[in-house]
């Protein structure tokens, strides 16, 4: 359980010695219980101190690095179940099927899906090696390594998997192949190569005895397959195993998991990606897919990034010139704030309009409209800086600007301080933008 | 030591809500867990699929839509399709026509419609109209009258216009509305309220507290769903314990990834593939938020998500 200040205060040396850079030791001890500071900053106390204080305010559910270079991901980590609590802090990652005989052709499916989404890059984090023999086994590993993604080793042969290390451990992969019966045997590889160990079981109080057994042998590095036998019990699966970790501080059951959907829906790619939508959304860490098209990433990838983003933090898209409809520099100008909601919803029904538009995006903070207005973000003043600056006279030929309806205060100053330009004014809600920009047109 | 259940079963539960009359009717809520987890306690009803059909037609040029309507010209037959569809609970039907910046269809059209529909399933029926708040209000409150005895839905009375609608649609004429309001609790629970304060029993009506397609500000619809469903549970808010009934084909089929043809992004695939993807993945996050009912309209979605709410029970 988490511990007080008080409780924490009481093994602190009470000096003031200020060396931890709090003024007192108490101020110490009320940070560390909060977590904000790691009881390591004290320099005085004892190793029994920080050895008792570190167990009990570890976090919940282990936090792993997972992956080598561009292809390293931090799973897990989670300290709420519900992001409106906090946050969640480490997104799921998808990874893909890959098996002896479909390799060649799914690999350059799989690099066709790598797309920029609000700041973000959007491609399939990790491949899931499927197991036939040991000899092809090790064949598919030489042919996916080396690809900048994680690799998930799915195998359950001692040998196949020992001889996969000797050719990826460099670059980190997890081992996902201990099960009840060849745990400890499992534990000895995973230590000897330094990777993460997946752990399956045919159901969850086998899963928690296996893990159990795992920590006992001082392995941690682990992650939880919740997969099962079915749908059902993947989701029980997931939730109880982070409702745990989370919820009841039953340390065993904290670390991150995951989840197979191509096992729970072969074949069925619309059933894949409603399980994949409700492990992202309950609990999944690592997501397997049988393939992943652009019509399931699109909106797994989006629907990912709106779960994960934080809710203390608004979402921005970068600032700049958006060209909608196949716009040119004779095509009119519209702008709005950055706040990425607003451009969504705005640009949606923009392009639902069918009329180019140059949409030009300037910083306001991340903030609605109006808000954005209020905090003077989005001003007469930030919208003609932002011409300037992005040298839109030169760019653009067109001198019409379209406001947001809710800024239309914003009309006459703009007018002084761009002449030349006509302001137009847009409807207060953008379900009416389709038919203005019909009439507008 | 065996893994320690802790199955999180509430005193507190959603209230139930039944939609039409009769063999076929459905009721939703009831729920006393969070949602779909049925391994803290078995869940008392299903969480409903309504399938949406407009006064504007099918959308022929998606060609799944096309096949599977196909032969049916007329809206009654559109309408016995609908009911037919495997997975469906229920007929929505979407007057679009009826928007003022649109088609503006007019009122008495609209009903003669809406009776057409109605005669033609024996499933219950939901009706959304043209989100303008005037048009809706004189739209549900005569189309109320019209369906009277029939234990329709309408979706959705709001802030601006829940007085008249539901003065004639629940009192007067004894049909259910949804309260809409704009993806947050406060403005939801206030709805709630005023509607309760009416006099309206809290046994006729649902909420619509906001959706959002995966990836368009879905954030703030998750957070909603989230915190709605834990003070309908954890507090016992009973002004917040309405089942939620979320329109999931109307935003899905509305963005980028549903619209732009596979011309200008080839790489992209299908239309109908993104659409209906967009669909599924939008009505499977508002069911693991809380939803009780969903709003779509791909026979493939209501397949898919029929099926994973039967595999989830």
């Amino acid at each position: 359980m988490a511990l007080k200040g008080l409780d924490i205060f009481k093994l602190t040396p009470k000096t003031n010695c200020k060396e931890c850079g709090n003024p007192t030791c108490m101020a110490f001890a009320m940070k560390v219980a909060q977590g904000a500071i790691p009881v390591e900053k004290c320099p005085h106390m004892s190793a029994e101190a920080i050895a008792q204080l570190s167990e009990a305010t570890a976090p919940p559910m282990k936090s792993l690095k997972v992956g080598a270079g561009e292809a390293e991901h931090t799973l897990g980590g989670e300290t709420v179940l519900f992001r409106h609590e906090k946050t969640f802090v480490s997104e799921n990652l998808f990874a893909v099927c890959v098996c002896k005989g479909c390799v060649d052709a799914k690999l350059p499916e799989i690099e066709k899906i790598d797309y920029e989404r609000i700041g973000e890059r959007m491609h399939v984090e990790a491949l899931n090696l499927e197991y036939s023999d040991k000899d092809s086994y090790v064949e598919l590993v030489k042919k996916v390594s080396g690809k900048g993604r994680l690799l998930i080793l799915e195998v359950q042969d001692a040998e196949a998997a020992e001889a996969a290390l000797e050719v990826c451990a460099a670059e980190k992969p997890i081992l996902n192949g201990a099960t009840p019966e060849n745990y400890a045997q499992f534990v000895e590889i995973a230590k000897k190569y330094g990777v993460v160990l997946g752990v399956g079981a045919p159901d969850l109080d086998q899963l928690y005895d296996t893990a159990a057994a795992i920590e006992g042998l001082g392995y941690k590095d682990l992650v939880l397959d919740v997969t099962g036998a079915s749908m059902k019990d993947a989701f029980a699966g997931a939730v109880q195993v982070r409702r745990a970790a989370l919820k009841n501080t039953d340390r065993t059951f904290g670390y991150p998991s995951i989840v197979n959907v191509k096992k729970l829906a072969k074949g069925d790619a619309n059933m894949q990606t409603a399980l994949a939508t409700l492990f992202v959304v309950k609990y999944g860490s690592i997501i397997v897919m049988e393939d992943m098209s652009y019509a399931q990433a699109l909106p797994l990838y989006g629907l990912r990034q709106n779960i994960y983003t934080d809710p203390q933090k608004p979402m921005k898209v970068a600032p700049g010139i958006y060209p909608l409809n196949g716009a040119d520099e004779n095509s009119v100008c519209a702008t709005t704030v950055d706040f990425a909601l607003t451009y969504f919803v705005v640009s949606g029904e923009l392009e639902r309009s069918g009329v180019p538009v140059n949409f030009l995006i300037s910083d306001a903070g991340g903030y609605s409209v109006l808000t954005a207005w209020a905090a003077g973000k989005f001003s007469a003043g930030s919208i003609s800086k932002f011409i300037k600056e992005y040298d839109i006279e030169n760019k653009i030929k067109s001198r019409t600007l379209i406001i947001p309806g809710k800024a239309a205060v914003l009309k006459g100053e703009l007018e002084e301080r761009l002449p030349g330009w006509t302001i137009v004014v847009a409807p207060n809600e953008a379900t009416n933008l389709v038919k203005f920009m019909k009439d507008f047109k | 030591m065996a893994f320690k259940r802790t199955p999180q079963v509430f005193s507190a539960s959603i209230n139930e809500v039944t939609l039409g009359t009769g063999e076929k009717a459905v009721t939703i809520g009831g729920g006393n867990t969070m949602p779909l987890y049925s391994f803290d306690a078995p869940p008392k009803h299903k969480v409903a699929i309504g399938v949406e059909i407009t006064d504007t037609g099918v959308d022929k040029t998606l060609p799944g839509m096309a096949a599977y309507y196909e032969g049916a010209e007329t809206l009654t037959d559109i309408a016995k399709r609908a009911a037919e569809m495997p997975g469906a609970d229920f007929v929505v039907l979407a007057l679009d026509g009826a928007d003022p910046n649109g088609d503006n269809r007019p009122v008495d059209e609209c009903i003669a419609i809406a009776k057409e529909v109605a005669d033609a399933i024996d499933v219950p029926l939901a009706i959304t109209g043209s989100k303008n708040v005037e048009k809706d209000t004189e739209l549900f409150s005569k189309l109320a009258e019209a369906l009277q005895g029939r234990n329709v839905l309408f979706v959705s009375a709001r802030e601006e216009n829940y007085k008249t609608i539901a003065a004639s649609a629940v009192m007067a004429y004894g049909n259910k509305i949804s309260a809409e309001s704009a993806v947050d609790i406060n403005l939801a629970k206030q709805l709630n309220v005023l509607l309760t304060q009416m006099g309206i029993q809290p046994t006729s009506f649902v909420m619509n507290v906001g959706s959002a397609a995966a990836g368009y500000g879905y954030d703030y619809v998750a957070s909603t769903l989230d915190r709605v469903r834990d003070a309908a549970l954890t507090q016992n808010d009973a002004m917040l314990q309405m089942p939620i009934i979320t329109p999931v084909a109307s935003e899905a089929w509305n963005v980028k990834e549903s619209i732009v043809s596979e011309e200008d992004f080839p790489e992209w695939g299908s239309r109908e593939s993104r659409g209906v993807s967009m669909e599924i993945c939008t009505a499977a996050s508002v069911i693991a938020g809380g939803s009780d009912a969903v709003i779509l309209r791909h026979p493939e979605s209501v397949k898919t998500i029929s099926g994973m709410i039967a595999g989830l029970m």
